[in-house]
């Protein structure tokens, strides 16, 4: 049996809510009801012309029954499930779920991103001792001073008879320590008062990085050029970053973009565009433009939305340790939050495979089986330096694919992440699946 | 019986206070304020006792107390380490790095002196 989607439970959703009987729909779409109903229940995957007609018959757009932001919504609601095991949420019913209660739904996926943002921000904050050295110096001489004065002045005290020599050389030592010790203790203050404006943001920096790039869309047209922008502007103007730490990643982020837009300007590469993303080849449009291909990737994610034939696609950067440092989702291919994306990703492949442009189609595994178009290059960061080690770095650009009969099934499965996977005969396996083996 | 200490510590005040009472106690006393050649200065000298911060300039107490458990002339050497944080994680890795007596800043004299007079069993 086909595993479960949430397109099914849409389906019958619709049908009801719109008080049409089960064989009314099955007559307009052509097929049986006893068919209708299987698919209803999710025991048959639907997609194709089929879709089409009973969103017609239903009079709904087919994006809103077949599966987009929900697979995300979904991954989340999983991970959640997984911190809680103890909760016993009904996995096996999760898609139903957040189908019937999307509101529900994303209540709890959104409730669980903030505890895991919350998370993170009470281990910076426990392990701020150790890890600020400003601090620990802070009190490390406020304390070795109190040190100082309370032992010279328990001498003064105690010693009977200290000869007058000492007895000057200890007044001056206490006098001395307690004006460096007041000083100390100002700026200790001074460091502890600096860290409760320092971080008080509730997200984690990554997150939001991606929602300043997803709010303009990926495209930033002041950086374009003859835009008349500068990155150090558009950081200190874009609301979503409030840490010092999401400002420095988004500064670096944009001017790589303003370096790329200046070298390939996006009114350049927009003619070149192939007519269907099947036959796009960066590395042509690398050679063509005289660059390299990493750069044209990247500017394929950051095209003005709406234009060319591009309108769908995602992108992901790693470095050399497979830390995924740049996230553009696609809807139906969702990236990992915090946890470790698959490692039979193209992108990763790529890094074993330095400066070979690769074309690869792949399956999702689960859920929809959905099928994408990938393009991966990896390629040393920076411009090369005298008898030093390249650091690696890189791309992978993501494009949904329309499956043909046969193409599907030649592209390998990959994963999200090992933990809403559920390809059980996998190589690359870290930890075991909250899905079992139903796929 | 004269009674030989190292102190390793960069706090000038504090080394003229434990120096005063250690040698009014009838030590002899010899300071040491850098990290970095602190194994050395141990070497050298080979004192009766070593009363070693955690925090050196150069160099880690800890780093430093771990080559002297590690020399088979300092293995077995008292060693008192002063630190300014008494957190249990401090107290663990002195005491894997194998000192013999752990004591928080800021102590009090008699503190000190009954501790170096207990390690060297006095």
């Amino acid at each position: 049996m086909a595993r479960t989607t949430l397109t099914g439970s849409r389906i019958r959703e619709r049908r009801i809510m719109r008080g049409m009987r089960q064989a009314e729909l099955a007559r307009q779409a052509g097929i049986s009801a006893s068919y209708l109903n299987l698919i209803e229940h999710n025991r048959r995957r639907i997609g194709g012309k089929l879709l089409l007609d009973i969103a017609a018959a239903l009079e709904v757009e087919p994006s809103h029954l077949s599966e987009g932001a929900e697979a995300a919504l979904i991954a989340t609601l999983r991970e959640a499930a997984a911190e809680r095991p103890a909760a016993g949420a009904e996995l096996d019913r999760i898609e139903e779920f957040a189908g019937r209660f999307p509101g529900w739904a994303q209540l709890i996926a959104g409730g669980y991103r903030r505890l895991a943002a919350m998370e993170q921000e009470v281990e910076a904050l426990t392990d701020r001792l150790s890890h600020d050295p400003h601090l620990a110096a802070s009190l490390h001489e406020v304390l070795s001073t109190v040190t100082a004065i309370r032992s010279t002045a328990s001498i003064l005290v105690d010693t009977p008879e200290l000869e007058p020599d000492w007895q000057d050389r200890f007044h001056r030592n206490i006098s001395e320590d307690s004006r460096r010790l007041a000083e100390g203790a100002q700026r200790l203050v001074a460091e502890l008062d600096a860290g409760e404006t320092r971080e008080t943001a509730q997200s984690v920096p990554q997150e939001e990085v991606e929602a300043f790039f997803t709010a303009q869309s990926f495209h930033f047209p002041a950086l374009e050029p003859g835009g008349g922008g500068d990155p150090a502007r558009l950081v200190a103007e874009a609301e979503e970053l409030t840490s010092s730490t999401a400002r420095a990643m988004a500064q670096a982020l944009l001017e790589r973009y303003a370096e790329d837009a200046r070298h390939l300007p996006a009114t350049r590469l927009l003619p070149e565009l192939p007519k269907t993303p099947e036959t796009l080849n960066p590395a042509a449009l690398a050679d063509a433009f005289g660059t390299d291909t990493a750069r044209v990737l990247r500017r394929l994610a950051s095209l003005p939305p709406g234009e060319g034939t591009l309108d769908k696609v995602g992108l992901v950067i790693c470095d050399g340790s497979g830390t995924l440092t740049f996230r553009r989702p696609l809807e139906g291919f969702p990236l990992p939050r915090f946890g470790t994306a698959c490692p039979l990703w193209p992108l990763f492949q790529s890094l074993s495979r330095p400066m070979m442009p690769m074309r690869r189609p792949v399956r999702l595994a689960g859920r929809s089986e959905g099928a994408f178009l990938t393009y991966a290059v990896a390629q040393p960061k920076g411009a090369p330096r005298l008898n030093r080690e390249p650091l690696f770095e890189a791309h992978m650009l993501i494009l949904p694919r329309v499956p043909g009969p046969n193409e599907a099934e030649e592209a390998p499965r990959v994963g999200v992440t090992c933990r809403i996977c559920p390809r059980s005969d996998c190589p690359g396996r870290r930890e075991p699946s909250l899905m079992g083996d139903a796929a | 019986m004269s009674k030989n200490v190292l102190v390793i510590e960069d706090e000038p005040n504090i080394i003229e206070a434990i120096g005063f009472i250690l040698s009014r106690d009838g030590w002899r006393v010899a300071t040491h304020s850098n990290g970095e050649d602190a194994v050395e200065a141990v070497r050298s000298r080979m004192p009766d006792l070593v009363i070693l911060d955690v925090m050196l300039p150069g160099r880690s107490g800890y780093d430093i107390l771990r080559d002297l458990r590690g020399a088979e002339a300092t293995a077995g050497m008292p060693v008192l380490m002063l630190t300014a944080r008494g957190q249990n994680r401090d107290r663990e890795m002195a005491e894997a790095a194998g000192a013999s007596r752990f004591m928080t800043k800021p102590f009090s004299n008699s503190e000190v002196l009954a501790a170096v007079n207990q390690l060297i069993g006095a």
